[in-house]
């Protein structure tokens, strides 16, 4: 009984598969990583599906974000569909720097965090979103164990930031308490917003948050190279990082070696993109109204197919 | 009674209060002193650090890139064990989560369906019922229908099939140590000193060194949890071996067996009921392994957790962490029966139509959900969820009960906790050092003193004494909680037989109910911070503090409470002069295990932002260091072996005392 149902569904599978010319360049598994935010879950999803829509081996392999580099430095990984500027521009120039990583291009959403303050704290504090309202009104944003100065959620130390540096040389009278996880510093933002609670934090985009929680970001002085290297540069003459933090890009990374073996899958990874709104929609469907990565990534996929296959034209023949 | 106390009073050398209060004016005098003191003595000197995570992470890239045994590379050989491990867990997976698929993406066809979930349930629950009875049979139905009405049946199936293959590694990895140990007196103490430091070393930091040599996925996640779940095992079985009588033992030998023989027919059939409590250990201490395993790559209920915290649904990150009880539960009393059933000589409980009814109750709902599809999966539309039931519980708790929670939190971070985390790190480590080994030299001889003394100079050395008075005062406020509410509570108990089983199942749900779980909800009431990491160590560390609270009491002997009945004590005279001093050292043993639960979760207290050993391992793993990772945290199993010297000193003294008393 089984074998006959498994040989009947085989035969449907060969009939219903359109007659693609294509075979992969090779039966290699291809290794997606994918760490445990949204946005990561619901691209690597879809490079997922187009690439074994394309028959090629994918198997998705989960890796912290930043202990991702030896796994691809030793090809344990193949490809990476989100690397942030904001948190891993050293790491990812050292890989890349090897030689045994490829930097593959941007993805499109453009990475932004810094510290952020709901809405309602704009009547508490009128100057902001301007930084220097925050020197008048840290009593504002205070806890008991901080009084008089502001409390300040950081994010996990690992994260790094130099936010303990920016608020001494922006002389901001504040305290920075590291929040353990990601999920805990948005956990305290939630308790905060129910009953509209002080709270300044560190908050990143995209993610769901900012679309769930209105407010806004803090406006620093605008991030340059030589704020962070150089003491003279900026408001403070004596102290560096007295300004914002950098913006910046969401890489695609991959494995060097990898290149020889499934040229035409990284020339797909190549032409990979998405746009910013598009991504903020797709993890607002997954985090926000629960649906499951997988139903997310295949309704985008049926919707853009013409998008996708025109990203895989070597793959077309 | 009066004939009783004053025994144990002239057992007890004069020594011991004389002794404490020469320890407390010893910590006064030196919070005192301390500013005296030059400043090489109070703060660690540069010059005396070893490099010693320098050293390790060079070694480890070494392990893991260049080291080679005879041309053939050393990560070659791990690559290809994790190879192989990967197999049977895949096998597993296909059969029981995934069933079998052809293609992917646009092509994705799933030929043949995983086996069906009633079909499981089904015959896990007649297995249940032959081997305990019908209690077990209803226990394991319920746990079923729970994973799949809910919704977790797939990713519940995902974590067992690499639970189960854990626990057969553990199992057979720890009997073999176990009997080489047994076999070569010698051997037997480095032994136990390896399985002793891996047992209190934090998961978190060897998870980067497995990943170099094994890779990402899950024998990664199985290899770093044999590590964690080994040493219950081979610890078990040398104690298994060791009860076998020697009468036995000469028997086998006066009818010729050889020595293959004596121990596959008679050692290890007659210690096979506290091989056992081994096993079920192994099983605890796999599923309590379940969320970090996820976080390399093992997926299943753990990642269902993950995911939910993160996107702060309480709700369905209880849901999937009752789930992992559920494997609990019904994993350990099936193993607990087995036990039973060995050691009181029960045999031939399944006979052969059993196996065929199991079968074909495994096999007819599996050949239906071809053509019914809610026996593969359960359709998501008729789930049962209670996720919003518990997140607008946690909501509402939140906007009504935030201010007097805060005042608390207010009050003891200011008045108990930061003074007393200053008062520790205010301590000079020279004193602190001669200070504990005292104390180990006045307990357990010199020989423990030393040992101590050793272990508290590798943190000083090692550059992390800082951030472990850090640790110390957390473990230290959390153990005096969880020891406040445990062992009275375990002791009330103890006389209510009724209440045993329902305590069982709290203790067992406190411990295998990821942390994470409760973690984040204190978050939202109690903010980031040492107050949230204090309560989520004592809620976890509650569990030891009562199930030794009962036993203490249940071990009392029934004839000395017997005496001083007739000889007309009071209940609570009783209660203090003979059931007390006579549960001492079980309730010592009860203080040893709470503090070793406290300091396995300082890592996990670091996701809400603690300053301390845990926090330098959880850094250390997200910035992808294994020295640091590693050096932290034989600090933190120094801290755990210092305590466990020095309770477990103090108990051999206490059960001393005991014997003398009633000699």
């Amino acid at each position: 009984m089984k074998t006959i149902l498994a040989t009947a569904a085989a035969a449907g599978v060969a009939l219903s598969a359109p007659a693609m010319a294509f075979e992969p360049e090779s039966d290699q598994t291809i290794k997606l990583m994918q760490a445990d935010w949204t946005s990561m879950l619901v691209n690597t999803e879809i490079l997922n599906i187009i690439l074994s829509t394309y028959g090629y081996d994918v198997e998705k392999v989960i890796a912290d974000d930043s202990a991702r580099y030896p796994g691809f430095e030793t090809g344990d990984l193949t490809m990476a569909v989100e690397t942030w500027q904001t948190t891993q521009d050293k790491a990812f120039n050292a890989s890349v720097g090897t030689g045994k990583v490829l930097d593959m291009g941007e993805l499109g959403p453009h990475a932004r965090e810094d510290w952020w303050y709901p809405a309602y704290m704009a009547d508490l504090c009128p100057g902001l979103p301007n930084w220097e309202a925050l020197k008048s009104c840290a009593e504002a944003f205070s806890a008991p164990e901080t009084a008089p100065k502001g409390r300040y959620l950081g994010a996990p130390v690992s994260w790094g930031g130099f936010d303990e540096e920016r608020i001494e040389a922006l002389d901001l009278p504040f305290e920075v308490v590291h929040a353990g996880t990601d999920a805990a510093m948005f956990a305290e933002l939630q308790s905060a917003y129910e009953r509209k609670a002080p709270i300044l934090l560190w908050v990143y985009t995209p993610h769901w948050a900012p679309s769930v929680f209105e407010g806004s970001f803090v406006e620093f002085p605008a991030y340059e190279e030589a704020c962070y290297s150089d003491p003279a540069w900026g408001l403070n003459p004596d102290k560096a990082y007295d300004c914002g933090k950098p913006q910046g890009w969401i890489k695609k990374m991959a494995w060097a070696e990898g290149e020889k073996v499934w040229p035409c899958a990284y020339e797909i990874l190549r032409n990979f993109t998405m746009d910013g709104d598009e991504v903020g929609n797709l993890v607002y469907k997954v985090d926000v109204e629960g649906q499951t990565v997988e139903d997310v990534a295949m309704a985008w996929a049926t919707e853009n197919e013409a998008r996708w296959r025109e990203w895989a034209t070597c793959a077309a023949n | 009674m009066a004939d009783v106390s004053p025994a144990a009073r002239q057992g007890a050398p004069a020594a011991r209060p004389w002794f404490g209060l020469l320890v407390a004016a010893g910590v006064l005098l030196l919070l005192i002193a301390a500013p005296l003191l030059p400043a090489v003595w109070r703060e660690v000197p540069a010059a005396l650090r070893l490099p010693l995570s320098d050293w390790i992470e060079g070694g480890m890239n070494w392990l893991a890139r260049d080291a080679a045994i005879g041309g053939l590379a050393f990560s070659d050989v791990t690559r290809a064990l994790a190879a192989a491990a990967q197999w049977p867990i895949e096998a597993l997976q296909v059969l029981l989560a995934e069933g079998w698929i052809h293609g992917a993406g646009f092509n994705k066809v799933q030929l043949v369906p995983p086996l069906s979930w009633l079909g499981i349930t089904l015959a896990t629950a007649l297995l249940a019922w032959r081997i305990s009875g019908r209690g077990l049979a209803v226990m394991t139905l319920v746990a079923g229908l729970y994973l799949a009405l809910f919704g977790l049946w797939t990713s519940a199936m995902t974590t067992l099939a690499s639970v189960l293959i854990c626990v057969v590694a553990a199992l057979v990895l720890g009997l073999a140590i176990g009997i080489r140990a047994h076999r070569s007196p010698g051997m037997e103490p480095a032994v136990r000193a390896v399985m002793n430091v891996m047992q209190t070393v934090p998961i978190f930091s060897y998870l980067l060194p497995t990943l170099l040599l094994f890779g990402y996925g899950p024998s990664a996640a199985l290899f770093a949890t044999v590590v964690y779940a080994l040493p219950p095992m081979v610890h078990a079985t040398v104690l298994a071996l060791r009860s076998v009588p020697p009468e036995t033992l000469e028997l086998a030998r006066m009818t010729g067996c050889s020595r293959r023989q004596t121990l596959w027919q008679v050692e290890l059939p007659v210690a096979l009921p506290r091989l056992a409590i081994g096993l079920n250990q192994v099983v605890m201490m796999t599923l309590n392994m379940v969320i970090i395993a996820s976080m390399i790559g093992a997926g299943g209920l753990g990642y269902d957790v993950l995911r939910a915290l993160r996107r702060l649904d309480f709700g369905a990150g209880f849901e999937a962490g009752m789930g992992i009880v559920a494997l609990a539960v019904v994993l350990d009393r099936l193993t607990q029966a087995a036990a039973r059933n060995q050691s009181i000589g029960r045999r031939r409980l399944w006979s052969r139509r059993d196996s065929l009814i199991a079968l074909a109750l495994l096999a007819v709902p599996t050949a239906l959900s071809y053509l019914l599809p809610a026996l593969a999966v359960w359709p998501k539309g008729l789930s049962l969820t209670s996720a919003p039931f518990w997140n607008a519980a946690v909501s509402f708790i939140n906007q009504n009960f935030f201010d007097p929670l805060e005042a608390i939190r207010t009050f003891m971070l200011l008045n108990v906790m930061n003074p007393f985390r200053d008062a520790l790190a205010a301590l000079p480590w020279s004193a602190a050092v001669a200070l504990l080994a005292l104390a180990g030299w006045r307990l357990g001889g010199w020989r423990v003193g030393g040992g101590i003394a050793a272990m508290a100079m590798f943190i000083v050395i090692t550059g992390y004494w800082l951030p472990a008075t850090g640790s110390v005062y957390l473990t230290l406020l959390a153990v005096a909680g969880a020891l406040a509410v445990g062992m009275p509570f375990g002791i009330w108990v103890s006389a209510r037989p009724r209440w045993h089983q329902p305590v069982q199942l709290l203790l067992d749900t406190l411990q295998t109910l990821p942390t994470l779980v409760y973690l984040l909800p204190a978050v939202m009431l109690f903010r980031n911070g040492d107050f949230s990491a204090l309560i989520a160590i004592s809620s976890y560390a509650v569990a030891p503090a009562i199930r030794y609270g009962i036993a203490g009491m249940a071990h009392v002997p029934s004839e000395r409470v017997e005496a001083a009945a007739m000889s007309g004590c009071s209940k609570w005279q009783t209660f203090v002069h003979i059931r007390l001093p006579a549960a001492l050292p079980t309730l010592l043993l009860g203080v040893n295990q709470t503090v070793m639960m406290a300091l396995s979760m300082l890592v996990i207290a670091a996701l809400v932002g603690t300053r301390e050993l845990g926090q330098e391992v959880f850094t250390a793993l997200s910035q992808g260091l294994p020295g640091p990772g590693i050096t932290a945290g034989l600090c933190v199993a120094c801290i755990a072996l210092i305590a466990d010297a020095l309770l477990k000193s103090g108990a051999a003294r206490a059960a001393r005392h005991q014997g003398e008393a009633h000699a």
